[in-house]
């Protein structure tokens, strides 16, 4: 179990595009994770105001739900998405970084379905939310 | 009664391209993941072009299930304001560098978009095109479809709803 959860965070953080979204997991384990990204110019999707793109949020987002998947005590390896709803509540606050949170709520022996949403410093008001469902693949 | 004589191509393709890339390049992010766009009339075409810092899964090799989505969502955004403003940029009223400074100039904003993955985006170029289902007054409703190799097996398609710009109070 914790060897899986130290294979999980050197799986992410050896996705090249983890990286360059310099994303980094807070945490990880039993089918939940945190993901947080600090403010970076290169990711605004609105020059006028400096909000972050609604993309950027989603690649996190699904960052985050497939590491929850792995860490899952029932899942045996990696995982894919198959599909993925986000939501867009508001725009990320300009100069505040994002975390996101997944849940894997359910898991069967070929599919996992998670929830997961995602913040700024004002926790109480999300920015994002998402829903997906992945494969469950063997070790 | 004699119609007005057609515009020279070349006023009419410096037009709209300059426009168009008023549109893409003035939004860092669209230039952080290197995406451009093919202009034939008005049709566009989104084009990723492909770097390693788009991997999501460096064993496989695929592009990152994030990546995807952002390419067809951004795609969705700029086929939609591209639409919503054509008129306006084909009657002069407003030109490319209105599209950066101008304020009164607001763009669709996403509400939720859907993502489903056919296949695995493979380590090189790929590109989208995004149809647009319906566009109202305040919603819009748009589809997108991405490929790579071959337009007849999409790796990924995509829907998603739209926020219109609405005109503020006193303006016409």
């Amino acid at each position: 179990m914790v060897d899986k959860t130290v294979l999980a965070r050197q799986f992410i953080e050896a996705i090249p595009h983890a990286k360059a979204l310099g994303l980094e997991l807070t945490h990880i384990g039993e089918g939940e994770a945190e993901i947080s990204m600090p403010y970076n110019e290169q990711l605004i999707g609105d020059p006028r105001t400096g909000v972050i793109h609604g993309g950027a949020v989603s690649a996190m987002l699904d960052t985050c739900c497939g590491a929850a998947v792995m860490s899952h005590p029932s899942a045996p390896g990696g995982t894919a998405t198959i599909d993925l709803r986000i939501d867009y509540m508001r725009a990320a606050t300009p100069g505040q970084s994002i975390h996101t949170r997944a849940t894997c709520y359910h898991i069967t022996r070929n599919v996992a379905f998670v929830r997961a949403t995602a913040t700024d410093e004002d926790t109480d008001r999300p920015v994002a939310t998402a829903s997906g469902a992945f494969t469950v693949e063997g070790a | 009664m004699a119609r007005p004589r057609p515009e020279p191509m070349q006023v009419v393709k410096q037009r709209r391209d300059a426009a168009l890339t008023a549109l893409v390049e003035g939004v860092p992010y669209i230039r952080f993941l290197n995406i451009h766009f093919d202009r034939r009339g008005d049709e566009l075409t989104g084009v990723l072009n492909f770097d390693e810092k788009l991997i999501g899964n460096p064993f496989l090799p695929a592009l990152h299930g994030g990546v995807t989505a952002a390419f067809l969502e951004v795609t969705a955004v700029i086929t939609l304001s591209w639409e919503h403003l054509f008129p306006r940029i084909e009657s002069g009223e407003i030109g490319a560098e209105d599209i950066l400074t101008d304020e009164n100039i607001r763009f669709p904003k996403t509400i939720d978009f859907t993502v489903d993955y056919l296949r695995s985006g493979l380590p090189r170029d790929a590109y989208a095109r995004a149809f647009i289902n319906r566009a109202g007054r305040r919603y819009a409703s748009v589809r997108v479809e991405a490929w790579q190799d071959n337009h007849a097996r999409l790796f990924a398609q995509g829907t998603g709803h739209f926020l219109m710009p609405q005109a503020r109070a006193g303006q016409s």
